[in-house]
């Protein structure tokens, strides 16, 4: 016998009720899957989110409901200080973990990568769905966190030692609490790892018959960037968390130092390295934010260019950004650490590639305005998103300007100006890319159109919403507002309180405008008006295929390829525009080989 | 928003090339770019290895610079007498990389239709799963001799270092003992594919190497 | 919609200069003597910064202004220059500037990090512990007795674990609850951690610096002015960490004197 084809099918059409909806091997199931999965993650992350403003502007406010969530924790419905630091630490894993990596990655990539290489699946499904049930196993650990034992871990998402390690002596959740925490987010590295393997593999291996490399979406170019620095960073992450586990479970010392002493009893743990969890963490941690934006900037490239009826001046440009943003990300990691005791000589050269990596982000934004020139811009609910997101990262990389530089650090590290800071990027930008994401393949995935008045709606809100509240983050950072702080109580703080007031007002309403967005996304799903193939008039794979795509992407064909993606802007038979696999020899002065 | 529907192209069935990432040979693209034929793209499954490996480096390079760290970090590393059953181990592990190597061979001679030159082309597989249980079981004796002498995951951070890198490499090679029985099962019913049997015996020798490279680790640190 | 989303977006920009330009969110004067690299690095930033941004966010609004819900007719153009003159602007403009930030920003940090005390620098030692900050003086013989964790208990005030018994250096330690300096005077500060991670941070001094437990970090500065100033923990450090504070009382010599004898009666 002799090998079969990389890409024969690895799996039969789907029959079962379990095998079509749950148990699934088809990529585009399983992207749907990580989808709910990150919708409904960022429905608790965003209610955690009120709860935690709430109580900032008013602090002796009874949020009805939460002491039923935890007696303890919220007595008569007051958040006491730890159930506001537990409360965090549980908003911002979830965001991260299983919502900014979640979504733009696993979600749209499961679903699209394939198609958008020409393939019938992935090469590894079997894989596929163990990193679904995976990650959702992990899920689901975490989340019992706030229902077993004295509650979740209070120490943040970015769990430094020894508070992490040294045990429930510290503060309620620091011991069967941290043990979820890292068994959780164990599992979930696992789970994106499992990813990668067929991400990577289906980029380089499933393309079809004329898909070089540069022929490849931006959007397939974000999805390969983003699981090559997955594979090394969580990969990273893992070993960390078993780590801390033992420290808690088998009595190690990896993070816990000698001499340490809680409520007047002498800590039994000695020797560990405080610093040992800041560099392993944020060795993964650095370069899992740009896991959460690279897919974003090559998503918005994608439907920019879709939405501009014309190329942008330069794909390869955007695609080594992409890769010089990735690469970089593993040299900047200290600037987490600047002040945090580490040889300050290392924070200088730190702050170095820190400062350089401005560059290839600058490059990328100045790319996107400058193609709009020129362009015939076409506004719905995805290009607004789009062009949103482009706002969006200007905002949030410009105070990066400050943080990369450690002397400036000394006054902004671990203030709000920081919050603001990550929030801008991820919290905005990267929702930003996913909902334009959402606007823009839902025809393709759900075989209907979503409501465009509701989507500008939800855009409006959203865009000066978010605003509003970020914004001021950063001059509440300037004069010196801590994070982390549970209630103000410090004598500087107190004139600022007012803001945090207008600033929680503007998140309930921002967050309410979400609603609009799950309503537009289920509505739609049942009632929209049904899509046409190619509502958008786009050029990419996907949009070569039926609305929804058949099991087997293709139904049994392989399209052969004969342009690059964004042929926009040429007279064809179909319009102004050459679908990339359209044998029609018209295209662009630049035609990418 | 004018509604388009492309046809994909129709399939050429006499042109169907025997492997490649394309099913279409038709419709060669004008110019002749040799870029823009693409008729081999190597199987996944020999990517995905250098995937899976890659990340199982990354794991054990963080293992190593934790190690580095903390020993450096305070002065209550004690170092401990490596038990010498490990070195027998390793020779064991290396032994078995040499006999899945010969399996290998003689694998894809037999899957190369000459069937007839080969007998019992499975043998050599099991002979590489029993050296590789061997060196498992070597691996918990080692252990054992190191409780004997009073030596626990948490005794030390020498020991508990040794056990998770030790016990780690040999979840690992747990792993690729089973990717052993899966190319021994598919053999046996004739649906061993090439690339799997390659991409197997990938993983196991870099189990060797990854041996070879702790060995080196923990005799100079521990 | 595209001409209101550009006049949104120009609106917003604008808005958010506003706070910065009208000084309203700076930082309490410095009372310092290093501090002064630092407020300009942090103006020069702000400088760059805020033209980036204004930039950006105007560029992006005026193409959107003149680009968007054009007919299908009109004819598309690529801006003049294309790619490569972005990336040469963007590696030229933008690296120098990030960099001159970065050579400049060195003297800042190094002035504070990498230059060692005065050899009369006055030795002050501070632990941060759930969820107070404790001072320690070494006295007149000017020692720092050894530290006992295991001596250590809250309720008899015994917070650094001295043993005043056999260690003749810890003697004449004073440990206090708020830190009392001398106005003009470079201090070399001890930071020492109880328990978990905690946080220096003093505004007005422009220091902050994370402890690390298992590690004893120092460092240097000199106050300039007089007055109370709050010293808050900036590193989560468990539930008290948003009360976790002391003061810092910056005084004249004499009056420093006076507030040492006090405190060395009451140990």
């Amino acid at each position: 016998m002799h090998d079969t084809s990389a890409h024969a099918a690895q799996h039969q059409a789907p029959t079962s009720f379990l095998r079509k909806h749950v148990f699934s091997l088809d990529h585009k199931v399983i992207g749907k899957q990580y989808y709910a999965l990150a919708l409904a993650a960022a429905l608790i992350g965003m209610a955690l989110s009120w709860i935690m403003r709430i109580h900032l502007g008013w602090g002796n406010a009874a949020i009805p409901g939460l002491q039923v969530l935890s007696p303890n924790g919220a007595p008569g419905g007051v958040l006491t200080p730890e159930y506001y630091l537990q409360l965090m630490t549980m908003h911002g894993t979830i965001m991260v973990f299983f919502v900014l990596t979640t979504a733009p990655f696993a979600a749209f990539g499961n679903y699209f990568l394939p198609i958008q290489v020409g393939a019938e699946d992935m090469p590894f499904p079997r894989f596929n769905m163990m990193s679904f049930w995976v990650t959702f196993t992990a899920f689901l650990v975490l989340i019992s966190s706030f229902f077993l034992g004295d509650g979740p871990t209070l120490g943040g998402w970015t769990q430094y030692a020894p508070l992490n390690a040294i045990g429930s002596s510290a503060g309620p959740g620091q011991g069967l609490g941290v043990v979820l925490w890292a068994t959780s987010i164990a599992l979930f590295c696992i789970g994106q790892l499992l990813g990668s393997l067929n991400f990577i593999t289906t980029t380089l291996d499933l393309r079809v018959k004329g898909l070089s490399l540069m022929r490849l979406p931006l959007s397939a170019w974000a999805w390969f960037i983003t699981s090559c620095m997955g594979l090394t960073a969580f990969s990273v992450l893992m070993p960390a968390c078993i780590l801390v586990i033992l420290d808690h479970v088998a009595g190690t010392s990896f993070f816990v130092a000698s001499g340490l002493v809680l409520n007047d009893q002498l800590v039994p743990h000695s020797g560990g390295s405080t610093l040992l969890w800041q560099h392993l963490f944020w060795f993964f941690g650095h370069p899992e934010v740009y896991i959460a934006i690279v897919p974003g900037i090559g998503i918005v490239s994608h439907i920019l260019m879709a939405n501009m009826r014309k190329q942008m001046l330069s794909q390869r440009v955007l695609i080594y950004c992409m890769g010089a943003l990735a690469v970089l990300s593993y040299v900047v990691y200290g600037h987490h650490m600047f002040v945090s005791g580490m040889n300050p000589v290392s924070s200088l050269a730190f702050s170095f590639p820190t400062l350089v990596i401005t560059i290839p982000a600058t490059i990328t934004v100045l790319i996107w305005v400058f193609s709009l020139y020129g362009s015939r811009l076409r506004i719905n609910a995805a290009s607004l998103f789009a062009l949103g997101f482009i706002s969006m990262f200007v905002s949030g990389g410009v105070s990066g300007f400050f943080l990369a530089q450690p002397s400036i650090d000394i006054m902004l590290h671990a203030t709000y100006f920081v919050v603001g800071h990550f929030h801008m990027v991820m919290g905005v930008a990267a929702m930003f890319g996913i909902f334009a994401g959402t606007y823009f393949w839902f025809p393709k995935m759900a075989g209907r159109m979503m409501n465009e008045t509701l989507g500008k709606v939800h855009f409006w809100l959203s865009f000066v919403g978010a605003y509003c509240i970020f914004m001021p983050f950063h001059y509440l950072g300037l004069v010196g507002n801590i994070r982390r702080y549970a209630t103000f109580t410090d004598d500087f703080l107190q004139p600022l309180i007012p803001v945090h007031r207008l600033i929680t007002v503007a998140a309930l309403i921002t967050g309410g405008a979400q609603l609009i967005f799950v309503y537009n996304l289920i509505h739609s799903r049942f009632w929209g008006k049904p899509a046409p193939d190619n509502p958008w008039e786009a050029t990419s794979l996907e949009w070569s295929t039926a609305t929804p795509p058949p099991w087997n992407n293709f139904g049994g064909n392989h399209p052969v390829v004969y342009h690059d993606p964004y042929q926009y802007g040429v007279e064809s038979s179909v319009g102004d525009y050459v679908m990339q696999a359209s044998p029609e020899q018209v295209k662009t002065d630049h035609d990418e080989k | 928003m004018a509604t388009t529907i492309y046809e994909p192209p129709r399939l050429d069935p006499d042109r169907l090339p025997g492997h490649g990432n394309g099913g279409g040979g038709n419709l060669v693209p004008a110019g002749g770019d040799p870029r823009l034929t693409m008729d081999y793209a190597p199987p996944p499954s020999s990517t995905a290895i250098w995937v899976v490996l890659f990340a199982i480096s990354m794991m054990f390079a963080a293992f190593t610079s934790a190690l580095v760290v903390r020993k450096g970090s305070s002065l209550d590393w004690r170092t401990f007498k490596l038990p010498t059953i490990l070195f027998f181990n390793t020779l064991v592990l290396m032994a078995s990389s040499v006999t899945l190597e010969l399996a290998r061979r003689r694998v894809a001679i037999f899957m190369g239709k000459l069937q007839k030159q080969v007998e019992s082309p499975a043998r050599w597989l099991y002979i590489t799963l029993l050296l590789g249980l061997v060196f498992v079981v070597g691996q918990y004796l080692a252990w054992s001799q190191l409780r004997a002498q009073g030596l626990y995951l948490a005794t030390n951070p020498s020991s508990s270092f040794f056990y998770v890198l030790t016990a780690t490499h040999a979840l690992h090679v747990l792993g690729g003992l089973g990717g052993v029985v899966y190319v021994i099962r598919k053999l046996g019913k004739s649906t061993l594919r090439r690339s799997t049997l390659d991409a197997t015996a990938r993983y196991w020798h870099f189990m060797d190497l990854l041996w070879l490279y702790l060995m080196l680790l923990l005799w100079m640190k521990l | 919609m595209g001409k209101f989303f550009a006049i949104t977006i120009v609106v917003i920009a604008i808005l958010s200069a506003i706070p910065i330009l009208m000084h309203t969110w700076d930082a309490p004067a410095d009372i310092s003597t290093h501090g002064h690299l630092i407020d300009e690095q942090m103006s020069e930033t702000m400088a760059e910064a805020g033209i980036s941004f204004l930039a950006a966010q105007l560029l992006l609004a005026l193409f959107i202004w003149q680009f968007s819900n054009r007919g299908k007719e009109t004819k598309l153009k690529n801006f003049p220059g294309g790619a490569r003159a972005l990336v040469i602007a963007a590696v030229l403009v933008v690296g120098v500037e990030v960099l001159a930030l970065g050579v400049f920003g060195v003297k800042a940090w190094a002035g504070q990090y990498l230059t060692p005390p005065s050899a009369d620098a006055m030795p002050i030692q501070v632990q941060a512990g759930q969820f107070a900050f404790y001072f320690r003086y070494p006295g007149p013989d000017g020692k720092f007795g050894p530290l006992h964790p295991e001596r250590i208990n809250e309720g008899s005030q015994e917070f650094f674990g001295l043993d005043k018994e056999h260690d003749v250096e810890s003697r004449d330690d004073v440990v206090t609850a708020e830190m009392a300096i001398p106005v003009n005077k470079e201090i070399h500060l001890l930071m020492h951690a109880k328990d978990v991670g905690h946080s220096f941070f003093v505004r007005e001094l422009r220091v902050q610096q994370d402890f690390v437990p298992g590690l004893d970090v120092a460092l240097h500065f000199t106050a300039t002015k007089v007055g109370k100033y709050e010293i808050v923990c900036t590193q989560l450090c468990g539930l008290g960490h948003y009360n976790m504070k002391a003061y810092l009382e910056v005084m004249s010599q004499d009056d420093f004197n006076d507030w040492m004898k006090k405190e060395t009666a009451l140990q």
